[in-house]
């Protein structure tokens, strides 16, 4: 009976992990940059495994509207391959850690021809498998304003300034009668004041 | 009394309805088959997509929206003030509300006539919508000129 608990247990432990000894790896979903600046395309892992020494990262471009992906980079062998024929030519760099399972890459001086897909694939031997993960790029002239924002802006304030005004104009309202309210409180004050007096004296 | 009374109503409500128009319908420009602003391009083929959403198309859908806010106001305060003014009182708020509501389309009608070429592609013409715009400015301004000259009668 113990003898086959355990012979289960082993079973098990072995069964499971396999399964879930998939690597995963992480990418934005978009990101945006303008024209000419520089943008960090992030990438790491999570694996079961130990990171090993054989490691390897590799990004593939495909610009949109294209069908073929070009590979622009590959870490392996702890040294770093850089596209040097391709349109990244001159333009990339690697910015990752690959001991803390970091394969970043910064793409410099975007064009607006920069636009398309960038995946990362990493591996982790033994574990190898896994699905590659992208994130598209969006290369922008200049920031583009969202619709509506300049509208409910312009709308918004002026409102705004119509609503302050009409409290304003009750406030000095306000205002003005209670001055106008307290001055006829001392002059009735006052007067009752010489009135006892005047009784006094013709007394 | 009562003539002139439904008369200037009648006035107001056609500048407010002429504004409402001019801002819903998205025809300020037409080509052969496309009409395009404020809020959407359409072609007559396919469906219509969002316009665009530069500042100055964003400026011209905002003041078109602040003039008829503004008209609805000066309608509202109108019916207020004919049963608040003292006898030989000028409307004095319901004409100035209806002078800004006027003066908002005339500055929304221009901005569109001066930025229009940037977005717009070459041999575009303007649509009725815009024209709408331009005639509802002066009915307003009309209308609101004679709310600050007329005086309450009994």
């Amino acid at each position: 009976m113990l003898t086959f608990l355990a012979l289960t247990s082993v079973a098990l432990l072995g069964i499971v992990p396999e399964q879930s000894q998939a690597i995963v790896i992480y990418t934005g979903w978009e990101r945006h940059a303008l024209v000419g600046s520089d943008i960090r395309l992030s990438c790491s892992f999570f694996s079961w495994r130990w990171t090993s020494e054989d490691v390897t990262f590799s990004w593939t471009y495909r610009p949109d509207g294209s069908r073929d992906a070009i590979s622009i980079f590959h870490y392996t062998g702890g040294a770093a391959y850089l596209d040097n024929k391709g349109p990244f030519r001159d333009r990339l760099e690697f910015v990752g850690n690959p001991g803390r399972r970091d394969g970043s890459i910064l793409l410099k001086n975007l064009e607006l021809s920069d636009n398309g897909t960038f995946t990362c694939d990493a591996k982790n031997p033994p574990d190898i498998v896994g699905r590659p993960s992208s994130v598209r790029l969006l290369v922008f002239e200049k920031v583009p304003i969202q619709a509506g924002v300049i509208t409910g802006a312009i709308i918004g304030v002026v409102l705004g300034l119509l609503l302050l005004i009409v409290v304003i104009y009750y406030l000095m309202r306000f205002l003005v009668a209670r001055r106008v309210f307290s001055l006829s409180v001392s002059k009735h004050g006052k007067k009752k004041k010489e009135g006892s007096q005047q009784r006094q004296i013709k007394v | 009394m009562l003539l002139l009374l439904l008369g200037i109503i009648f006035l107001h409500l056609a500048a407010l309805v002429l504004l409402f128009v001019s801002t819903i319908v998205s025809v300020w420009t037409t080509g052969e088959s496309t009409t395009s602003d404020l809020w959407t391009n359409c072609t007559t083929a396919t469906t219509c997509i969002p316009a665009s959403t530069g500042e100055w198309i964003q400026s011209v859908q905002a003041v078109m929206i602040l003039s008829i806010i503004f008209s609805c106001l000066s309608l509202f305060l109108f019916f207020c003030q004919l049963f608040t003014l003292q006898k030989g009182g000028r409307f004095f708020l319901t004409g100035t509300f209806q002078i800004l509501a006027s003066l908002f389309v005339m500055s929304g009608a221009i901005i569109y006539t001066v930025m229009s070429k940037d977005w717009v592609p070459e041999g575009n013409s303007f649509g009725y919508s815009y024209i709408l715009a331009w005639v509802a400015f002066p009915l307003a301004l009309i209308s609101g000129l004679i709310y600050v000259i007329l005086r309450k009668r009994e």
